[in-house]
């Protein structure tokens, strides 16, 4: 409000209104945007937005300060830069399972929901593709499985919270336990060795010089970026989330995007399935632990609202990426696993409350401008 | 550097100077004075809602407040309530200056409040939620025994000895819900009891129990402050009536009984602003049926509903908050289902869904724009095409270029300020949120446009650019159905207008046919022959 430009005087003569939807041809559009002052923001990697991008900065340089700590607490490993190389794809193969998961939670909290099943969701796809039957089908009809099962327990969760009007909370903590009982059953709480070479490779083979694993999370956090930012799905997940009842009344189907937002998390949750169950060449009931956990947490230390309507892709990543590093931190340093949860505990915490103060700044800053033009 | 929009004070000015404020001697009312207001202001950003209230309550009383709806009642309430703080202005209770810097301090001087929603914890008992906050205890344990006693007390003094104090709110009608905040508000030793439109949620036989009530209550040298819009209301309890109109008191204690009803409803309406409304066209170029609806009903809410807007028509609906107007609208355009009744657009019926409306042709800009149309932390131009981006996109892939160039194209068409479609809506001002909301429907070929209260929280001056965008609209073929509660604003800018009370059509008839006395008259359930001057 403060930088208001100068207003025109505002005559009320009767406006001439367009004709409805008439074409455009680029050439005007790009006028048009220069004329509205946003044409030189326009570039095609924008979309995460402004400060959601100054929030990731301040991510990257959480992450920084982490390599710091590295680096003089074990001064002769960081010396080393093949180790250094080495330990970079460490942390992006300890993360990438779960980053995929993120990917998928992302979507569904920012749509304004929650989905507390996707560890469980990754043990049962995990389970499902490795049994006998399965395997009989060779790689693709185990990728296909994880896949399928993902999906569709996904969309067991989305009708029921779009359709049943279950609160997700409740719906997820449902299927969190009876994924995983079922899982177990399947299994019959026996760990499922996965025969397939084609499987196992993906976790052991390396292209050029990066780990399968890596490529995977770099193409789901890829696709994911694109379909948040750039398509329709990604617009109406955010509309959905940040009000709904706004979104419902301009005509968009609340309830059958709900529904999906549940199966892409799913479908994220089979392709980290297969992930996993390469990486240990076999599957198991209890595999993924908490992984709802980590990856709930990855998204708000990433500036996901947990209210939904705003969040970003990116962050999530860095917060995953955060986690992964903290671990690996810990464990060159031989440290003990309950020093880096409290640890970690520690960061979701700091991380909300600085998004908290920065927000309750900027609101005092607009409320105060706006009382200064109103006297 | 303030936008013309957001700076109400020239207005203000010139109206004190044409509305001089009248005063009835007040020797009607024999108690002392508990409540003096004098020149109360508070100021909001962008509006100034109290703009110099005089207010005086006596012991005993019924004082009745009247206004339009935004002419600062409830702000007031708030005020007193502790709720809001004023900016300036004395006020005395008890003969003593006081402020009340939040609501425990205003129930601890006596001043208790009922509010339209009653505020009660519906899961806690009738005992509980009397003496909610301040419940009888020792060493941290609750006294329930005793607080359950002191309620029965209470209840049966309201002459409601038969509630249980023991019952869950939440069994109880809504009649009995409200003897328990009369309940709350005697346990706290109120000598000031507010009400706050308590009949509109009443059946009419209970209403009649409500006034003994305020009867015994006066009678016990408690004051009252009675909130209605329902005029026979008004003279049947009140005393003195004060009325507000634009955030001051433009009459004050007016003897509720005999002052004609004329005389009241020029000073709550007299208006000191002059609206700007468009020319009508003159020839009569409304098209075919575009709309039709046919005995819509949802009980509660309205009753066999029927009306037609035609093409290139703009018929406007006048009623008060809860005659239904809102909830027909929201009716009409899917977002709720009716329980009778039929929507037809250009002579098909429609299906259930705010889908099938928005693909028929309609297009909505609801009651409440915060909550109901906009996403304010997103960009200006995502909230224009929020209704159509999809139509931008290729294979899934939104077009933001397209987008911010439509959006533009809005921006410039409705003089949108500042004109920058990647702001984030929540910057811009009420006037200018409105256009946003508005500009939506006029991408992708709107047919009917359903239009609730949309000059709510908009000055003076976008509301005549707004007037002029909705004729403008209608002059391309576009229907318009119009809701406010501003009677002006209906008869000013509508070509046809229905009138609402209580969930029925009451009256329908072209906008020249129709005064603001009338209209008013109607929506608020009085009657011109009874109060005025023979």
């Amino acid at each position: 409000m403060s930088d208001a430009t100068p207003t025109p005087t505002a005559t009320p003569e009767r406006p001439q209104l367009p004709a409805q939807s008439p074409p455009v041809d680029p050439a005007e559009t790009a006028v048009a945007n220069n004329k509205a002052g946003s044409g030189g923001k326009l570039s095609w990697w924008r979309g995460d937005g402004g400060d959601g991008a100054k929030r990731n900065l301040g991510l990257i340089g959480v992450l920084a300060a982490l390599i710091v700590v590295g680096a003089v607490t074990k001064p002769d490993l960081y010396g080393d830069p093949n180790w250094v190389w080495n330990n970079v794809l460490a942390i992006l193969q300890l993360a990438s399972v779960v980053g995929v998961v993120t990917v998928g939670m992302t979507f569904v909290i920012i749509g304004g929901g929650i989905d507390l099943s996707v560890g469980a969701i990754v043990a049962l796809a995990g389970v499902w593709c490795t049994t006998v039957a399965t395997q009989s089908y060779g790689a693709g009809g185990m990728i296909f499985a994880a896949l399928a099962v993902g999906i569709c327990v996904g969309l067991v969760n989305g009708v029921l919270i779009s359709y049943g009007r279950l609160v997700p909370f409740i719906a997820t903590l449902a299927m969190l336990v009876a994924a995983r009982g079922l899982a177990a059953s399947i299994s019959n709480k026996q760990t499922q060795v996965s025969s397939s070479t084609f499987i196992n490779d993906i976790a052991a083979r390396k292209v050029i010089g990066i780990p399968i694993l890596v490529y995977i999370l770099g193409a789901v956090v890829l696709a994911g970026w694109v379909v948040l930012n750039r398509t329709t799905f990604g617009r109406r997940t955010i509309a959905v989330g940040g009000n709904p009842e706004a979104a419902r009344l301009a005509g968009i189907n609340v309830r059958r995007h709900t529904m999906l937002l549940y199966a892409l998390s799913g479908l994220c949750c089979g392709i980290a399935a297969i992930m996993l169950t390469s990486q240990a060449t076999s599957a198991q009931a209890a595999m993924a632990n908490l992984y709802e956990l980590d990856a709930i947490a990855a998204a708000i230390i990433g500036g996901t609202l947990l209210s939904g309507g705003r969040g970003t892709i990116v962050g999530s990543l860095l917060g995953v990426i955060i986690f992964a590093t903290i671990t690996n931190l810990f464990a060159i340093n031989g440290l003990s696993i309950e020093a880096q949860n409290m640890v970690k505990g520690g960061i979701i915490v700091a991380a909300v409350l600085v998004q908290q103060f920065q927000f309750k700044s900027v609101t005092r800053l607009l409320a105060r401008n706006r009382v200064t033009t109103a006297t | 550097m303030a936008l013309p929009e957001d700076d109400p004070a020239t207005a203000s000015a010139e109206a004190v100077a044409e509305a001089p404020l009248v005063e009835a001697p007040a020797d009607t009312v024999a108690g002392e004075v508990v409540l003096r207001l004098t020149d109360l202001v508070k100021t909001f950003p962008g509006v100034r809602a109290l703009d110099g209230v005089q207010l005086e309550v006596r012991a005993g009383e019924v004082h009745c407040l009247l206004g339009q709806n935004g002419a600062g009642k409830s702000t007031l309430i708030k005020v007193l309530a502790g709720v809001h703080q004023p900016d300036s202005g004395q006020v005395e209770w008890r003969g003593e200056p006081a402020t009340f810097a939040n609501p425990q301090a205003a129930m601890k001087a006596g001043i208790a409040t009922i509010y339209q929603e009653l505020d009660l914890v519906e899961d806690l008992s009738v005992a509980e939620n009397a003496f909610l906050g301040h419940e009888y205890r020792s060493f941290g344990f609750v006294r329930r025994g005793r607080m359950a006693r002191h309620t029965r007390q209470i209840l049966s003094r309201l002459g409601h000895g038969e509630i249980p104090p023991g019952r869950m709110v939440r069994s109880l009608p809504a009649a009995g819900k409200q003897i328990v905040s009369m309940a709350r508000a005697l346990s706290h030793e109120a000598r000031l009891i507010i009400m706050d439109e308590p009949s509109a949620v009443l059946a009419h036989d209970e209403v009649g129990n409500l006034f003994r009530i305020i009867r015994e209550l006066t009678a016990q040298g408690i004051a009252v402050i009675y909130i209605s819009h329902r005029l026979e209301e008004i003279r049947e309890i009140g005393d003195r009536v004060t009325v507000l109109k634009d955030g001051r008191t433009t009459a004050a204690n007016l003897p509720a009984r005999d002052t004609p009803t004329r005389d009241l409803v020029s000073r709550m309406t007299g208006r000191t602003i002059e609206y700007v409304f468009p020319d009508r066209p003159t020839d009569d170029s409304a098209g075919a049926d575009l709309l039709q609806v046919q005995g819509l009903t949802r009980t509660g809410e309205f009753a066999d509903v029927s009306l037609t807007v035609r093409a290139g028509e703009i018929v406007g609906i006048a009623g008060l908050v809860g005659s239904g107007r809102s909830e027909l609208l929201e009716t009409i355009y899917g977002a709720r289902l009716p329980e009778a009744g039929t929507v037809q657009m250009d002579g098909k019926v429609l299906r259930p869904g705010v889908g099938a409306a928005v693909r028929a042709g309609m297009g909505m800009a609801p009651e409440e724009r915060k909550s109901q149309a906009l996403l304010l932390g997103e960009p200006i131009y995502r909230n224009v095409t929020l209704a159509t981006f999809g139509r931008y996109a290729r294979l899934g892939f939104t077009n933001a270029a397209k987008e911010r160039a439509e959006a533009d194209r809005i921006a410039e068409t409705l003089e949108l300020r500042p004109r920058d479609v990647d702001r984030p809506v929540r910057t811009l001002s009420g006037g200018n949120q409105q256009k946003v909301v508005v500009g939506r429907w006029l991408l992708g070929g709107t047919k009917l446009l359903l239009l609730d209260e949309p000059t709510r929280g908009v000055d003076v001056g976008a509301r005549a650019e707004l007037y002029q965008v909705i004729r403008a609209l209608a002059a391309q073929g576009v229907g318009v159905l119009l809701v406010s509660s501003e009677v002006p604003e209906v008869l000013g800018l509508a070509d046809r207008v229905l009138v609402m009370r209580e969930g029925r059509v009451v009256r329908e008839a072209a906008a020249g046919e129709l005064d603001e006395n009338t209209v008013l008259d109607l929506v608020m359930a009085g009657s011109l022959m009874e109060g005025a001057p023979a």
